[in-house]
């Protein structure tokens, strides 16, 4: 099953549609990071809304394009994790820490605009 | 007769049909997953725990393949005592676990994972057991019983 990843603006989009397997985790892994510098992308969402489960070698891989995005210059949000999922994360004691979350799309895209404007990117514009 | 196999001794009622999904590959985990997920939500198990319960079926059938490439999950619906709950049986012929202890332990991996899927899966189920012949094969079974 492969994640279709749009582009929008400055941003990559990636909206998983179904259960994925190991494979097709390390294929999104892997197009993501060669897709962020081919278009120039700042910033990469992955959209897991339509995930009943994020098990221990889902989080690993996510964690993992958030980290290799971040060597490459963007930013990465996961959006969208369900509450029965982030239930079964904790219990197994899996985490993305440092790595961005938000609720919805929206928010991520709202996320990775204020990362755009914020210090470090505008160098000279603050003191 | 011993402490460690008070949970298999009880009696155990088949309630409904079971799924039993061969192991062999990446995909058959998802299937596993998703056949287990839609018998606990025939039992009427509320959606955080048929989440818990499917995390706990893709991390066992993960084991399978990644450490004897091949085996079966069994799941069954079961009543206990007026209560009824999920079984998962995840079983294989595989090299067996060398020192069950450390495979329990939160972070040891021999396959440069995350050290999560046993004691992980031992935190999200209600019961855990684990039989494991080194050199024959390992079988763990869990169970979640609806509140």
């Amino acid at each position: 099953m492969q994640v279709p990843i749009l582009k929008q603006g400055a941003y990559l989009i990636a909206t998983v549609q179904s259960a994925l397997t190991d494979e097709d985790l390390k294929q999104l892994r892997d197009t993501l990071v060669v897709s962020v510098s081919k278009v120039r992308a700042r910033g990469v969402i992955v959209d897991v809304t339509a995930l009943d489960v994020i098990d221990s070698f889902a989080t690993r891989t996510l964690r993992d394009v958030a980290h290799m995005i971040r060597l490459r210059g963007a930013e990465t949000v996961i959006c969208g994790i369900q509450p029965e999922v982030a239930f079964s994360m904790v219990k197994l004691g899996l985490s993305l820490e440092g790595i961005a979350t938000s609720l919805d799309l929206e928010e991520g895209l709202a996320y990775l605009d204020r990362k755009g404007k914020g210090p470090g990117q505008e160098v000279g514009t603050h003191r | 007769m011993t402490g460690r196999g008070r949970g298999l001794a009880r009696r155990l009622a088949l309630i409904a049909d079971e799924v039993r999904v061969p192991i062999d590959c990446d995909a058959d985990i998802v299937s596993a997953r998703q056949k287990g997920r839609e018998l606990a939500s025939q039992c009427g198990f509320p959606t955080t725990d048929l989440a818990v319960i499917a995390t706990a079926i893709s991390e066992l059938a993960r084991n399978i393949v990644r450490y004897a490439v091949h085996g079966e999950v069994l799941v069954r619906l079961v009543e206990a005592d007026g209560k009824r709950g999920i079984e998962v049986t995840a079983s294989d012929d595989g090299p067996g676990i060398a020192d069950i202890t450390l495979a329990l332990q939160d972070g040891y991996s021999t396959s440069g994972g995350l050290g999560l899927g046993l004691p992980g899966t031992r935190r999200l189920m209600d019961e855990f057991e684990l039989l494991s012949d080194f050199g024959k094969g390992t079988k763990v079974t869990v169970r979640r019983w609806k509140r």
